[in-house]
């Protein structure tokens, strides 16, 4: 099992790493050599922090590298701002544009009693996409948690592969043919995370057209 | 639904874990790695590992410690003790941290946290605020002094006041420690907490004073806190973090469980 790592300044990436690398992955990490974009079998995108640090996968060529990979069927997996980034942009920083291959906008959770940003562990409603099973999350029971870490989120949509509730329902992951993002962090999940870590990388590019 | 957070507290002396009963009578109780593996695997819902002596000898955070604490940890890792700028951040996030803790360095220099959360985002930053009532105030609880060195000096700030500038310089989470109830096991301060919590809109996590279940119901409930911090209850036996959370789900506070 080989990943391609795409590093653009946006925290910390030891801990994906780490989980890649202990699920017995080769993990490659490319901040700007496009070549090993093309040449990925599989493509994760972390990020924690600000939107805003997506500039540099505009400013580096990463981006158009990245939409050929998902073209030709690469697997790819969006984690925290990486998934909002699938998306046409975020409140968080309106003048970045995503990638636009959902269409949607990420925005803040409204105001409320509860706090922002939503830190902690919490459940997962997993969902079928377009009739199909979900990818991520087979054998993930009804009660897992995983961890959470963000201000900002993606709508539900028919796409949204699980919903979790802060303030309201909100994609907790998306899937959709080769692409799927998750809002939380597999790496800090425990065993659901490494499990859903592990359904990603033994995917062979089958379900959900 | 969302859950209230678990952490084990690690408080690590020359590489070894220790807790002090307000930082006096220090028991060596293991080797750090071993012991957050042990409490993951128990059901901790996050690790804080904490240097309690790097700030006031002077000393860097133990990078080794971390590197191997981090290497079969996959919940979240707080790191703390001796960070005094962004690199010693970088340092100890390189090592496998995901978030870092600063105390005494943030007040000497509040744009520490800002410096941080720019390059590491608002969640790496914890801002960690150790307190104690100040009977002489006219809000003993609101305006409880901020003390830096284990309780030694105080620094002229008050805890909300400080907790709000935190806040507003882009901390992710406050993690408050009642000097008044550290290492008595008689019950978190609640009013403390409570007065923190509702003065901030981040989350705020609770130390200083488990020692029973009873403890931390009540700091969910009255003290408002979104974690709880524990080191002593879970070193020696008494109970793991798994039993406290199946108690805790009885009382009906919502945890994570099975864990």
């Amino acid at each position: 099992m080989r990943v391609t790592v795409i590093d653009y300044r946006a925290g910390n990436l030891t801990s994906v790493l780490k989980a890649f690398r202990h699920l017995g992955a080769e993990v490659d990490v490319t901040g700007g050599d496009l070549a090993l974009v093309d040449a990925a079998d599989r493509l994760v995108l972390p990020g924690v922090g600000h939107f805003a640090a997506t500039e540099r996968l505009a400013s580096t060529g990463l981006k158009p590298a990245i939409r050929a990979a998902i073209a030709r069927g690469v697997p790819f997996l969006g984690i925290c701002v990486g998934m909002q980034w699938l998306y046409s942009g975020s409140s968080e920083a309106p003048e970045q544009p995503g990638l636009a291959h959902f269409a949607e906008q990420c925005t803040r959770f409204p105001e409320s009693k509860e706090k922002v940003p939503h830190v902690g562990w919490n459940s997962l409603e997993v969902r079928a996409i377009v009739g199909s099973a979900s990818r991520l999350f087979a054998g993930v029971e009804r009660d897992e948690f995983v961890y959470f870490t963000h201000s900002y989120r993606a709508p539900v949509t028919g796409y949204t592969a699980a919903v979790t509730q802060y303030i309201e329902p909100f994609a907790a992951a998306v899937e959709r043919a080769n692409v799927m993002g998750v809002q939380f962090h597999p790496e800090k999940s425990g065993e659901t995370g490494l499990k859903i870590l592990r359904n990603f990388l033994l995917w062979e590019g089958k379900g959900i057209a | 639904m969302i859950t209230k957070r678990i952490i084990a507290c690690l408080d690590v002396h020359g590489g070894r874990v220790v807790k002090g009963v307000q930082f006096v009578d220090i028991v060596d109780a293991g080797d750090p790695a071993a012991l957050a593996a042990r409490h993951a695997r128990e059901g901790a819902d996050e690790i804080v590992l904490l240097d309690i002596t790097a700030t006031h000898e002077g000393r860097q955070t133990l990078l080794d410690t971390v590197r191997r604490t981090a290497r079969e940890l996959f919940i979240p890792f707080a790191v703390g003790g001796g960070i005094r700028s962004a690199e010693d951040a970088a340092q100890v996030f390189e090592a496998g941290a995901d978030k870092v803790s600063v105390n005494s360095a943030a007040l000497a220099n509040p744009a520490l946290i800002d410096a941080i959360g720019r390059s590491f985002g608002a969640q790496a930053v914890v801002v960690a605020i150790d307190a104690r009532r100040d009977p002489h105030a006219a809000d003993p609880v609101r305006d409880a002094q901020v003390l830096v060195q284990g309780g030694r000096k105080l620094t002229g700030r008050r805890v909300v006041e400080w907790a709000r500038e935190a806040e507003a310089r882009g901390a992710g989470e406050i993690l408050l420690t009642s000097m008044d109830t550290d290492g008595t096991r008689a019950g978190f301060d609640c009013e403390l907490t409570a007065a923190v919590s509702e003065s901030v809109g981040i989350p705020v996590i609770a130390s200083g004073g488990a020692g029973t279940v009873d403890h931390f119901t009540d700091v969910f409930a009255r003290g408002k806190a979104d974690a709880a911090l524990a080191a002593s209850i879970f070193h020696f036996g008494v109970s793991s973090a798994r039993s406290l959370k199946e108690e805790l789900a009885r009382a009906g506070v919502s945890v994570r469980l099975p864990c």
